[in-house]
Protein backbone atom coordinates (compact mmCIF):
# COMPACT_ATOMS: atom_id res chain seq x y z
CA UNK A 1 0.00 0.00 0.00
CA UNK A 2 1.46 3.51 -1.05
CA UNK A 3 0.65 6.42 1.78
CA UNK A 4 0.46 9.77 0.55
CA UNK A 5 0.55 12.75 3.25
CA UNK A 6 0.05 15.88 2.09
CA UNK A 7 0.60 19.17 3.57
CA UNK A 8 -1.04 17.89 6.70
CA UNK A 9 -1.15 19.65 9.76
CA UNK A 10 -3.36 19.16 13.13
CA UNK A 11 -4.42 22.15 15.80
CA UNK A 12 -6.30 21.27 18.75
CA UNK A 13 -8.55 23.42 20.33
CA UNK A 14 -8.22 22.94 24.54
CA UNK A 15 -11.73 23.46 26.52
CA UNK A 16 -10.77 27.07 27.19
CA UNK A 17 -10.61 27.74 23.49
CA UNK A 18 -6.83 28.23 22.99
CA UNK A 19 -5.43 26.74 19.62
CA UNK A 20 -2.54 24.51 20.49
CA UNK A 21 -0.81 23.26 16.64
CA UNK A 22 0.52 19.62 16.90
CA UNK A 23 1.85 18.80 13.39
CA UNK A 24 2.49 21.45 10.90
CA UNK A 25 3.28 20.95 6.58
CA UNK A 26 3.34 17.13 7.33
CA UNK A 27 4.61 16.14 3.77
CA UNK A 28 5.19 12.22 3.92
CA UNK A 29 4.90 9.04 1.36
CA UNK A 30 4.96 5.56 2.64
CA UNK A 31 6.23 2.92 0.06
CA UNK A 32 4.38 -0.07 -0.26
CA UNK A 33 5.99 -2.87 2.33
CA UNK A 34 7.69 -0.42 3.34
CA UNK A 35 8.83 -0.57 7.57
CA UNK A 36 9.06 3.67 8.19
CA UNK A 37 9.52 4.87 11.91
CA UNK A 38 8.38 7.53 13.03
CA UNK A 39 10.75 9.17 15.52
CA UNK A 40 10.43 12.26 17.90
CA UNK A 41 10.38 13.73 21.30
CA UNK A 42 7.31 13.11 23.66
CA UNK A 43 4.76 15.59 22.65
CA UNK A 44 5.96 16.06 19.24
CA UNK A 45 2.51 14.66 17.57
CA UNK A 46 3.78 10.93 16.06
CA UNK A 47 0.56 9.64 17.87
CA UNK A 48 -1.41 11.93 16.38
CA UNK A 49 -0.22 11.46 13.37
CA UNK A 50 -0.80 7.91 13.46
CA UNK A 51 -4.05 8.40 14.79
CA UNK A 52 -5.15 10.55 11.90
CA UNK A 53 -3.82 7.66 9.58
CA UNK A 54 -6.12 5.52 11.48
CA UNK A 55 -9.26 7.89 11.05
CA UNK A 56 -9.65 8.59 14.63
CA UNK A 57 -8.65 12.05 14.00
CA UNK A 58 -9.38 14.38 11.77
CA UNK A 59 -6.55 16.70 10.43
CA UNK A 60 -7.10 20.11 10.46
CA UNK A 61 -5.72 20.69 6.69
CA UNK A 62 -4.10 18.64 4.04
CA UNK A 63 -4.70 14.91 2.86
CA UNK A 64 -3.81 11.09 3.06
CA UNK A 65 -3.91 9.36 0.31
CA UNK A 66 -4.12 5.65 0.06
CA UNK A 67 -3.50 3.82 -3.17
CA UNK A 68 -4.67 7.70 -4.58
CA UNK A 69 -7.98 7.43 -2.90
CA UNK A 70 -8.40 9.84 -0.70
CA UNK A 71 -9.12 8.63 3.35
CA UNK A 72 -11.75 9.48 5.04
CA UNK A 73 -12.25 7.52 8.32
CA UNK A 74 -11.32 3.74 9.53
CA UNK A 75 -10.27 1.49 7.00
CA UNK A 76 -10.35 -1.95 6.75
CA UNK A 77 -7.22 -2.13 4.50
CA UNK A 78 -5.38 -0.15 7.92
CA UNK A 79 -4.99 -1.65 11.18
CA UNK A 80 -3.73 -0.24 14.59
CA UNK A 81 -1.88 -1.26 17.67
CA UNK A 82 -2.30 0.51 20.15
CA UNK A 83 0.91 0.78 23.33
CA UNK A 84 -1.77 -1.07 26.07
CA UNK A 85 -4.86 -1.36 27.27
CA UNK A 86 -6.02 -2.68 23.68
CA UNK A 87 -7.35 -6.34 24.62
CA UNK A 88 -10.77 -7.27 25.60
CA UNK A 89 -10.81 -8.42 28.95
CA UNK A 90 -13.60 -10.47 29.15
CA UNK A 91 -12.49 -12.29 25.68
CA UNK A 92 -10.30 -15.10 25.21
CA UNK A 93 -7.00 -15.03 23.57
CA UNK A 94 -8.84 -16.84 20.20
CA UNK A 95 -12.17 -14.38 20.48
CA UNK A 96 -9.78 -11.16 20.94
CA UNK A 97 -8.02 -12.68 17.39
CA UNK A 98 -10.77 -13.08 16.12
CA UNK A 99 -13.31 -9.45 16.70
CA UNK A 100 -12.00 -7.79 13.57
CA UNK A 101 -13.12 -10.89 11.53
CA UNK A 102 -16.31 -11.25 13.34
CA UNK A 103 -17.73 -7.39 13.24
CA UNK A 104 -16.58 -7.82 9.22
CA UNK A 105 -19.24 -10.95 9.39
CA UNK A 106 -17.35 -13.91 8.39
CA UNK A 107 -18.94 -17.25 9.06
CA UNK A 108 -17.91 -18.62 12.73
CA UNK A 109 -15.71 -21.82 11.10
CA UNK A 110 -14.06 -19.28 8.88
CA UNK A 111 -12.79 -16.88 11.09
CA UNK A 112 -11.81 -19.68 13.66
CA UNK A 113 -9.52 -20.69 11.38
CA UNK A 114 -7.95 -17.65 10.02
CA UNK A 115 -7.46 -16.60 13.78
CA UNK A 116 -5.59 -19.83 14.39
CA UNK A 117 -3.78 -18.81 11.51
CA UNK A 118 -2.61 -15.55 13.03
CA UNK A 119 -2.32 -16.70 16.84
CA UNK A 120 0.13 -19.68 15.12
CA UNK A 121 2.26 -17.10 13.55
CA UNK A 122 2.96 -15.27 16.63
CA UNK A 123 3.78 -17.81 18.88
CA UNK A 124 0.97 -18.37 21.17
CA UNK A 125 -1.41 -21.27 20.07
CA UNK A 126 -0.98 -22.92 23.38
CA UNK A 127 -2.71 -19.59 24.96
CA UNK A 128 -6.24 -19.05 22.76
CA UNK A 129 -8.55 -20.26 25.91
CA UNK A 130 -6.41 -17.73 28.65
CA UNK A 131 -7.77 -14.70 29.04
CA UNK A 132 -5.59 -11.26 28.69
CA UNK A 133 -4.60 -10.86 32.47
CA UNK A 134 -3.35 -14.38 32.75
CA UNK A 135 -0.67 -13.13 30.30
CA UNK A 136 2.87 -11.05 29.83
CA UNK A 137 3.10 -7.87 28.67
CA UNK A 138 4.62 -9.06 25.53
CA UNK A 139 2.40 -12.06 25.08
CA UNK A 140 -0.61 -9.14 25.27
CA UNK A 141 1.46 -6.80 22.70
CA UNK A 142 1.51 -10.65 20.49
CA UNK A 143 -2.06 -10.96 20.57
CA UNK A 144 -2.83 -7.55 19.71
CA UNK A 145 -0.63 -8.48 16.47
CA UNK A 146 -2.22 -11.29 15.64
CA UNK A 147 -5.63 -9.36 16.24
CA UNK A 148 -4.66 -6.85 13.85
CA UNK A 149 -2.86 -8.87 11.13
CA UNK A 150 -6.22 -11.76 11.25
CA UNK A 151 -8.31 -8.91 9.63
CA UNK A 152 -5.75 -9.16 6.71
CA UNK A 153 -4.39 -5.06 6.20
CA UNK A 154 -1.99 -3.92 4.16
CA UNK A 155 -0.63 -1.58 6.14
CA UNK A 156 0.20 -1.71 10.40
CA UNK A 157 -0.05 1.42 12.68
CA UNK A 158 2.23 0.73 15.81
CA UNK A 159 1.70 3.67 18.20
CA UNK A 160 4.97 2.90 20.64
CA UNK A 161 3.54 -0.72 20.79
CA UNK A 162 6.59 -1.93 22.49
CA UNK A 163 6.87 1.01 24.69
CA UNK A 164 5.30 -0.74 28.18
CA UNK A 165 7.64 -4.13 28.13
CA UNK A 166 11.25 -4.57 30.00
CA UNK A 167 14.22 -3.96 27.75
CA UNK A 168 14.63 -8.03 27.17
CA UNK A 169 11.27 -8.74 26.22
CA UNK A 170 11.06 -5.37 23.76
CA UNK A 171 14.17 -6.74 22.20
CA UNK A 172 12.96 -10.09 21.23
CA UNK A 173 9.23 -8.42 20.12
CA UNK A 174 11.62 -6.06 18.26
CA UNK A 175 13.27 -9.76 16.13
CA UNK A 176 9.87 -10.81 16.20
CA UNK A 177 7.90 -8.11 14.35
CA UNK A 178 10.85 -7.78 11.76
CA UNK A 179 10.07 -12.10 11.26
CA UNK A 180 6.32 -10.77 10.64
CA UNK A 181 7.34 -8.05 8.63
CA UNK A 182 9.26 -10.38 6.31
CA UNK A 183 6.85 -13.07 5.99
CA UNK A 184 3.71 -11.32 5.85
CA UNK A 185 5.09 -8.06 3.82
CA UNK A 186 2.93 -5.25 5.31
CA UNK A 187 3.64 -1.78 4.81
CA UNK A 188 4.25 -0.93 8.55
CA UNK A 189 4.19 2.59 10.80
CA UNK A 190 5.80 2.71 13.80
CA UNK A 191 5.71 5.62 16.09
CA UNK A 192 8.60 5.06 18.69
CA UNK A 193 10.98 7.46 20.91
CA UNK A 194 13.52 5.03 21.03
CA UNK A 195 16.03 5.88 18.44
CA UNK A 196 17.64 2.40 19.04
CA UNK A 197 14.25 0.98 18.38
CA UNK A 198 13.83 3.00 15.21
CA UNK A 199 17.26 2.07 14.08
CA UNK A 200 17.06 -1.64 15.02
CA UNK A 201 13.47 -1.78 12.99
CA UNK A 202 12.72 0.83 10.10
CA UNK A 203 13.86 1.09 6.36
CA UNK A 204 13.40 4.87 6.63
CA UNK A 205 13.52 6.71 9.74
CA UNK A 206 11.29 9.97 10.01
CA UNK A 207 12.48 12.40 13.05
CA UNK A 208 10.07 15.33 13.77
CA UNK A 209 10.68 18.27 15.71
CA UNK A 210 9.35 19.34 18.80
CA UNK A 211 5.43 20.35 18.98
CA UNK A 212 4.58 21.09 16.48
CA UNK A 213 5.49 18.23 14.99
CA UNK A 214 7.34 18.84 11.60
CA UNK A 215 9.24 16.46 9.71
CA UNK A 216 13.12 17.37 10.71
CA UNK A 217 14.45 14.82 8.31
CA UNK A 218 13.95 11.40 6.65
CA UNK A 219 16.76 9.05 7.40
CA UNK A 220 17.53 6.30 5.22
CA UNK A 221 18.29 2.61 7.18
CA UNK A 222 18.42 0.69 4.34
CA UNK A 223 21.86 -0.45 3.48
CA UNK A 224 22.19 -1.87 6.90
CA UNK A 225 20.79 -5.73 5.79
CA UNK A 226 18.57 -7.78 8.58
CA UNK A 227 18.68 -9.17 10.80
CA UNK A 228 20.62 -5.80 12.24
CA UNK A 229 23.92 -6.08 14.58
CA UNK A 230 23.33 -3.47 17.06
CA UNK A 231 26.97 -2.86 17.09
CA UNK A 232 27.59 -3.02 13.36
CA UNK A 233 29.62 0.51 12.24
CA UNK A 234 26.57 1.30 10.15
CA UNK A 235 24.26 1.03 12.80
CA UNK A 236 26.21 2.82 15.22
CA UNK A 237 27.08 5.56 12.58
CA UNK A 238 23.01 6.07 12.07
CA UNK A 239 22.16 5.66 15.28
CA UNK A 240 24.51 8.62 16.50
CA UNK A 241 23.38 10.88 13.36
CA UNK A 242 19.87 10.62 14.43
CA UNK A 243 20.66 11.07 18.10
CA UNK A 244 22.22 14.31 17.11
CA UNK A 245 19.25 15.50 15.06
CA UNK A 246 16.92 15.00 18.29
CA UNK A 247 19.10 15.87 20.89
CA UNK A 248 17.72 17.70 23.67
CA UNK A 249 14.73 14.86 23.33
CA UNK A 250 14.47 11.45 25.00
CA UNK A 251 16.83 8.55 22.95
CA UNK A 252 16.78 5.70 25.71
CA UNK B 1 -10.40 -17.85 59.80
CA UNK B 2 -13.05 -15.55 59.06
CA UNK B 3 -15.98 -17.53 58.71
CA UNK B 4 -15.37 -19.10 62.46
CA UNK B 5 -14.54 -15.86 63.79
CA UNK B 6 -17.75 -14.01 62.21
CA UNK B 7 -20.25 -17.13 63.63
CA UNK B 8 -19.34 -15.76 67.44
CA UNK B 9 -21.22 -12.82 67.20
CA UNK B 10 -24.62 -14.09 65.96
CA UNK B 11 -24.46 -17.31 68.45
CA UNK B 12 -23.98 -15.24 71.07
CA UNK B 13 -26.92 -12.52 69.99
CA UNK B 14 -28.89 -15.70 69.89
CA UNK B 15 -27.79 -16.45 73.63
CA UNK B 16 -28.92 -12.82 74.67
CA UNK B 17 -32.16 -13.08 72.85
CA UNK B 18 -33.07 -16.19 74.33
CA UNK B 19 -31.89 -14.47 78.23
CA UNK B 20 -34.02 -11.65 77.39
CA UNK B 21 -36.88 -13.51 76.58
CA UNK B 22 -36.82 -15.81 79.42
CA UNK B 23 -36.59 -12.70 81.83
CA UNK B 24 -38.78 -11.06 80.15
CA UNK B 25 -41.31 -13.87 80.12
CA UNK B 26 -44.00 -11.97 77.72
CA UNK B 27 -44.42 -13.26 74.09
CA UNK B 28 -45.98 -10.59 73.44
CA UNK B 29 -43.13 -8.10 73.45
CA UNK B 30 -40.21 -10.85 72.58
CA UNK B 31 -40.66 -14.51 71.96
CA UNK B 32 -38.88 -17.35 72.84
CA UNK B 33 -36.06 -18.75 70.40
CA UNK B 34 -38.23 -22.32 70.94
CA UNK B 35 -41.53 -20.89 69.54
CA UNK B 36 -39.82 -19.38 66.78
CA UNK B 37 -37.35 -22.32 65.60
CA UNK B 38 -40.30 -24.81 64.92
CA UNK B 39 -42.23 -22.19 62.23
CA UNK B 40 -38.82 -22.07 60.55
CA UNK B 41 -38.50 -26.38 60.53
CA UNK B 42 -42.14 -26.67 59.29
CA UNK B 43 -41.59 -23.76 56.21
CA UNK B 44 -44.57 -25.47 54.35
CA UNK B 45 -47.31 -25.78 57.25
CA UNK B 46 -50.14 -22.65 56.86
CA UNK B 47 -49.80 -19.66 58.99
CA UNK B 48 -52.76 -18.44 60.66
CA UNK B 49 -54.72 -19.30 57.19
CA UNK B 50 -52.63 -17.32 55.23
CA UNK B 51 -49.86 -19.82 53.53
CA UNK B 52 -46.76 -21.41 54.69
CA UNK B 53 -43.62 -19.40 54.37
CA UNK B 54 -42.51 -21.01 51.65
CA UNK B 55 -46.10 -20.12 49.78
CA UNK B 56 -45.40 -16.53 50.86
CA UNK B 57 -41.82 -16.00 50.29
CA UNK B 58 -42.20 -17.39 46.23
CA UNK B 59 -45.47 -15.00 46.29
CA UNK B 60 -43.09 -12.13 47.06
CA UNK B 61 -40.28 -13.56 45.24
CA UNK B 62 -42.52 -13.55 42.21
CA UNK B 63 -43.48 -9.89 42.97
CA UNK B 64 -39.72 -8.68 43.29
CA UNK B 65 -39.07 -10.63 40.12
CA UNK B 66 -41.82 -8.90 37.88
CA UNK B 67 -40.70 -5.58 39.71
CA UNK B 68 -36.79 -6.04 38.96
CA UNK B 69 -37.06 -7.36 35.18
CA UNK B 70 -38.59 -4.77 34.04
CA UNK B 71 -36.66 -2.35 35.98
CA UNK B 72 -33.71 -3.84 34.27
CA UNK B 73 -35.36 -4.10 31.09
CA UNK B 74 -35.45 0.05 31.03
CA UNK B 75 -32.26 0.70 33.17
CA UNK B 76 -29.91 -0.48 31.37
CA UNK B 77 -30.91 0.50 27.94
CA UNK B 78 -30.99 4.37 29.29
CA UNK B 79 -28.10 3.76 31.28
CA UNK B 80 -26.06 2.68 27.97
CA UNK B 81 -27.60 5.45 26.49
CA UNK B 82 -26.68 7.40 29.48
CA UNK B 83 -23.21 6.85 29.48
CA UNK B 84 -22.80 6.81 25.58
CA UNK B 85 -24.23 10.25 24.42
CA UNK B 86 -23.37 13.10 26.01
CA UNK B 87 -26.29 14.89 24.27
CA UNK B 88 -28.53 12.15 25.41
CA UNK B 89 -27.08 12.55 28.96
CA UNK B 90 -27.93 16.28 29.43
CA UNK B 91 -31.30 15.94 28.02
CA UNK B 92 -32.64 13.17 30.65
CA UNK B 93 -30.06 13.26 33.58
CA UNK B 94 -31.66 16.02 35.67
CA UNK B 95 -34.96 14.71 35.51
CA UNK B 96 -33.53 11.40 36.58
CA UNK B 97 -31.85 13.71 39.71
CA UNK B 98 -35.55 14.73 40.54
CA UNK B 99 -37.09 11.64 40.76
CA UNK B 100 -34.27 9.54 42.15
CA UNK B 101 -34.23 11.02 45.94
CA UNK B 102 -38.35 10.36 46.01
CA UNK B 103 -38.52 6.99 48.45
CA UNK B 104 -40.49 4.42 46.15
CA UNK B 105 -42.95 3.77 49.11
CA UNK B 106 -43.63 7.39 48.59
CA UNK B 107 -45.32 6.36 45.72
CA UNK B 108 -47.84 3.83 47.20
CA UNK B 109 -50.99 6.15 47.09
CA UNK B 110 -50.37 6.93 43.46
CA UNK B 111 -49.30 3.74 42.98
CA UNK B 112 -52.63 2.58 44.24
CA UNK B 113 -54.57 5.47 42.21
CA UNK B 114 -53.14 4.15 38.82
CA UNK B 115 -52.63 0.60 38.86
CA UNK B 116 -54.99 0.11 41.62
CA UNK B 117 -54.16 -2.49 44.72
CA UNK B 118 -52.91 -6.04 43.95
CA UNK B 119 -49.70 -6.74 42.09
CA UNK B 120 -49.23 -4.12 39.51
CA UNK B 121 -49.02 -1.64 42.36
CA UNK B 122 -46.91 -3.70 43.71
CA UNK B 123 -44.49 -4.69 40.81
CA UNK B 124 -44.79 -0.53 40.52
CA UNK B 125 -43.11 0.59 43.80
CA UNK B 126 -40.79 -2.92 43.37
CA UNK B 127 -39.37 -1.18 39.95
CA UNK B 128 -38.70 2.50 41.55
CA UNK B 129 -36.60 0.56 43.96
CA UNK B 130 -34.75 -1.62 41.61
CA UNK B 131 -34.40 1.01 38.90
CA UNK B 132 -32.14 3.66 39.90
CA UNK B 133 -29.20 1.16 41.49
CA UNK B 134 -29.05 -0.53 37.77
CA UNK B 135 -29.39 3.16 36.02
CA UNK B 136 -26.48 4.62 37.85
CA UNK B 137 -23.85 1.95 37.75
CA UNK B 138 -24.76 1.08 33.69
CA UNK B 139 -23.72 4.89 33.54
CA UNK B 140 -20.95 4.30 35.23
CA UNK B 141 -19.82 1.30 33.94
CA UNK B 142 -20.20 2.81 30.26
CA UNK B 143 -18.81 5.77 31.50
CA UNK B 144 -15.73 3.86 32.62
CA UNK B 145 -15.06 1.81 28.93
CA UNK B 146 -11.69 2.33 28.07
CA UNK B 147 -11.49 4.41 25.32
CA UNK B 148 -8.81 2.39 23.57
CA UNK B 149 -11.36 -0.77 23.73
CA UNK B 150 -13.63 1.15 21.53
CA UNK B 151 -11.05 2.90 19.15
CA UNK B 152 -9.25 -0.64 18.84
CA UNK B 153 -12.88 -2.11 17.49
CA UNK B 154 -13.71 1.24 14.93
CA UNK B 155 -10.14 0.59 13.68
CA UNK B 156 -11.06 -3.10 12.85
CA UNK B 157 -14.24 -2.16 11.22
CA UNK B 158 -17.25 -1.97 14.32
CA UNK B 159 -19.95 0.14 13.18
CA UNK B 160 -21.34 1.84 16.07
CA UNK B 161 -23.91 -0.47 17.03
CA UNK B 162 -21.39 -3.09 17.11
CA UNK B 163 -18.97 -1.19 19.06
CA UNK B 164 -21.96 -0.82 21.85
CA UNK B 165 -23.10 -4.60 21.78
CA UNK B 166 -19.62 -5.70 21.29
CA UNK B 167 -17.40 -3.46 23.48
CA UNK B 168 -19.42 -1.16 25.60
CA UNK B 169 -21.86 -3.86 26.93
CA UNK B 170 -19.60 -6.60 27.98
CA UNK B 171 -17.23 -4.08 29.14
CA UNK B 172 -19.44 -2.17 31.57
CA UNK B 173 -21.25 -5.64 32.25
CA UNK B 174 -19.29 -5.93 36.03
CA UNK B 175 -20.35 -2.62 36.82
CA UNK B 176 -23.60 -3.54 35.78
CA UNK B 177 -23.63 -6.53 37.20
CA UNK B 178 -23.15 -4.51 40.64
CA UNK B 179 -26.21 -2.57 39.70
CA UNK B 180 -28.20 -5.59 39.70
CA UNK B 181 -27.29 -7.15 42.68
CA UNK B 182 -27.54 -3.48 45.08
CA UNK B 183 -31.11 -3.36 42.87
CA UNK B 184 -32.29 -6.76 44.06
CA UNK B 185 -31.19 -6.04 47.37
CA UNK B 186 -33.71 -3.15 47.24
CA UNK B 187 -36.27 -4.64 45.61
CA UNK B 188 -36.55 -6.97 48.14
CA UNK B 189 -36.83 -4.72 50.90
CA UNK B 190 -39.40 -2.38 48.71
CA UNK B 191 -41.39 -5.73 48.31
CA UNK B 192 -41.89 -6.15 51.96
CA UNK B 193 -42.97 -2.58 52.59
CA UNK B 194 -45.25 -3.11 49.13
CA UNK B 195 -47.20 -6.15 50.85
CA UNK B 196 -48.14 -3.86 53.84
CA UNK B 197 -50.09 -1.59 51.30
CA UNK B 198 -54.00 -2.07 52.00
CA UNK B 199 -55.80 -4.71 49.83
CA UNK B 200 -53.00 -7.30 50.05
CA UNK B 201 -53.60 -10.77 51.05
CA UNK B 202 -50.47 -12.70 50.64
CA UNK B 203 -46.52 -12.52 50.82
CA UNK B 204 -43.84 -12.30 54.15
CA UNK B 205 -44.39 -8.35 54.47
CA UNK B 206 -48.33 -9.31 54.42
CA UNK B 207 -47.43 -12.12 56.30
CA UNK B 208 -45.73 -10.27 59.35
CA UNK B 209 -48.19 -7.88 59.43
CA UNK B 210 -51.28 -10.33 59.75
CA UNK B 211 -49.55 -11.65 62.47
CA UNK B 212 -48.79 -8.61 64.54
CA UNK B 213 -52.77 -8.50 64.65
CA UNK B 214 -52.81 -12.02 65.94
CA UNK B 215 -50.47 -10.86 68.26
CA UNK B 216 -48.46 -13.55 67.28
CA UNK B 217 -44.71 -12.57 67.84
CA UNK B 218 -43.01 -15.82 66.75
CA UNK B 219 -44.59 -15.79 63.37
CA UNK B 220 -43.60 -11.79 62.80
CA UNK B 221 -39.67 -13.07 63.89
CA UNK B 222 -39.37 -16.35 62.10
CA UNK B 223 -41.14 -14.02 58.84
CA UNK B 224 -38.31 -11.75 59.34
CA UNK B 225 -35.66 -14.25 59.31
CA UNK B 226 -36.67 -15.90 55.85
CA UNK B 227 -36.94 -12.86 54.48
CA UNK B 228 -33.69 -12.36 55.53
CA UNK B 229 -32.22 -15.31 54.90
CA UNK B 230 -33.35 -14.89 51.34
CA UNK B 231 -31.85 -11.79 50.75
CA UNK B 232 -28.22 -13.27 51.79
CA UNK B 233 -29.28 -16.05 49.17
CA UNK B 234 -29.91 -13.77 46.65
CA UNK B 235 -26.77 -11.91 47.22
CA UNK B 236 -24.32 -14.60 47.45
CA UNK B 237 -25.71 -15.84 44.12
CA UNK B 238 -25.00 -12.90 42.65
CA UNK B 239 -21.68 -12.27 44.56
CA UNK B 240 -20.79 -15.83 43.08
CA UNK B 241 -22.27 -15.15 39.40
CA UNK B 242 -19.52 -12.26 39.71
CA UNK B 243 -16.29 -14.14 40.58
CA UNK B 244 -17.42 -16.52 37.57
CA UNK B 245 -18.13 -14.16 34.78
CA UNK B 246 -15.71 -10.69 35.83
CA UNK B 247 -12.95 -12.52 37.00
CA UNK B 248 -10.65 -9.67 34.75
CA UNK B 249 -12.48 -7.37 36.47
CA UNK B 250 -9.81 -4.65 37.87
CA UNK B 251 -6.73 -6.81 35.80
CA UNK B 252 -7.43 -4.91 32.70
CA UNK B 253 -4.47 -4.33 31.34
Amino acid sequence: MKLAIRDLSKVFVTGTGEKVPALEGINLTVEDEEFLCILGPSGCGKTTLLRIIAGLDTPTTGSIQVDGEALSGPSRRIAMIFQEYSLFPWRTVLENVVFGLEVQGMDREERLAAARKYLDLVGLSSFEKNLPYELSGGMRQRVAVARALATEPTALLMDEPFGALDAQTRNLMQTELQEIWRKTRKTILFVTHSVDEAVFLADRIVVLTERPGRVREIVPVKKCPHPRDRTCRDFVDIRRHVLDLISGGSSD
Amino acid sequence: MRRPLGIILPILLLIVWEIAAQSINNQFILPRLETVVPVLLAPTVDILGTGSLVHNALVSLERVGAGFLVALAIAIPLGVGMGWSQRFDAIVDTTIQLLRPIPPLAWGPLAIAWFSVGINSMVFIIFLGAFFPILLNTIDGVKSIKKTWVEVAQTLGASERQVLSKVVLPGASPTIWTGLRVGFGIAWMCVIAAEWLPGTTSGLGYLTLYAYNFGQMHYIIAGMITIGIIGIAFDFLFRSVEDRWFCWRGLER
